[in-house]
């Protein structure tokens, strides 16, 4: 299937209008952070062959854990259609996020005492 | 009855915490290098294009390449199993606010990067991250490790007041730019206890 390609004879699926992918939409149904990272899940591991290239592309890249923008700067979509892909994938369930783990945020998003603690202990083995 | 399944489910990959910071400064303050410095990844650039809130902006005037969007490096530093830190460098101009909105929501907090030669260079980042509440830190980039201003005077310069850390960083040299984000975060944590 070449249901990405619009135009017969460019094989190069990056020569499409990139929110073609998206069916137009440029709003995703889950809010997602640039930094928000995804995993593909054993559900997009069975379901593989069966998906769009760029879905398969996504779910290879995420087997590691992946952010929005990383996903947006390695396979060079715009961070709008990788929302609106991405957002899709969760809700079909072929991506995992922590989008709803809320618990070490304070009430400005920013992260808590508790994080900042891991965050610099963390910082200071690297 | 899970229990008899012949097959069981495997469990699914945990994911981890994203966490971040923004490397904000003038054009070529050394953000990229920055960033670089620290990064466990080979630094990606993405182009965020601009939204429907700055369709006022005026770019006519301004270098081709940032007309229809902006590029954005970005690092990411691995902190442990379930935690993960994303370095933002973005370009420290006015007309690029619109995507600060947006970057530094959940952020740490972020280091303002400041070539001691063009001090208004990094003007409108502080004007920004001051009024906006969020954590900071002026990082005077000392190329070749040489400063020919005071701390002190940048400080009364950029009149920043003296709860806001300041610092001197070498943008190329790893322990120095990881002490400089330990001060943001030491800073930040102060904040939540104060």
């Amino acid at each position: 299937m070449t249901d990405a390609t619009s135009e017969p004879g460019k094989g190069d699926r990056l020569r499409v209008r990139p929110y073609t992918l998206t069916g137009g939409r440029v709003r995703s149904m889950i809010e997602l952070a640039i930094e928000t990272i995804v995993v593909a899940t054993n559900k997009a591991g069975r379901s593989r062959s069966e998906l769009r290239a760029e879905r398969r592309d996504i779910c290879g890249l995420c087997e590691k854990p992946t952010s929005i923008v990383e996903i947006s700067a390695q396979l060079r979509l715009p961070l709008g259609v990788v929302r609106v892909l991405v957002g899709d994938m969760v809700t079909e369930g072929l991506l995992n996020t922590n989008r709803l783990d809320l618990s070490s945020a304070a009430s400005d998003g920013r992260p808590d005492q508790r994080l900042l603690e891991r965050i610099l202990n963390g910082l200071q083995t690297i | 009855m899970a229990f008899r399944r012949s097959n069981p489910r495997p469990v699914e990959r945990p994911v981890p915490i994203p966490v971040k910071i923004v490397v904000a400064g003038g054009f070529a303050v050394g953000k990229t290098t920055f960033v670089a410095s620290l990064s466990e990844i080979e630094p990606l650039t993405t182009e965020a294009a601009l939204t429907s809130r700055s369709k006022g902006v005026d770019v006519a005037g301004d270098a081709e390449k940032s007309a229809t969007t902006v590029a954005m490096d970005f690092g990411r530093i691995t902190l442990g199993d379930d935690l993960i830190l994303y370095l933002f460098g973005t370009p420290g101009q006015d007309r690029f606010h619109f995507m600060w909105d947006e970057l530094i929501r959940g952020a740490i907090g972020a280091v303002v990067l400041v070539d001691a030669s063009r001090l208004e260079d990094c003007f409108p980042a502080v004007d920004y991250f001051e009024s906006a509440g969020i954590p900071f830190v002026v990082a005077v980039n000392a190329f070749f490790g040489r400063l020919h201003y005071s701390l002190d005077d940048i400080r009364e310069a950029l009149a920043v007041p003296a709860s806001t850390p300041m610092v001197v960083t070498d943008a190329r040299d790893r322990m120095s730019t990881k002490s400089t984000l330990l001060e943001l975060v030491q800073h930040a944590l102060a904040l939540t206890t104060a």
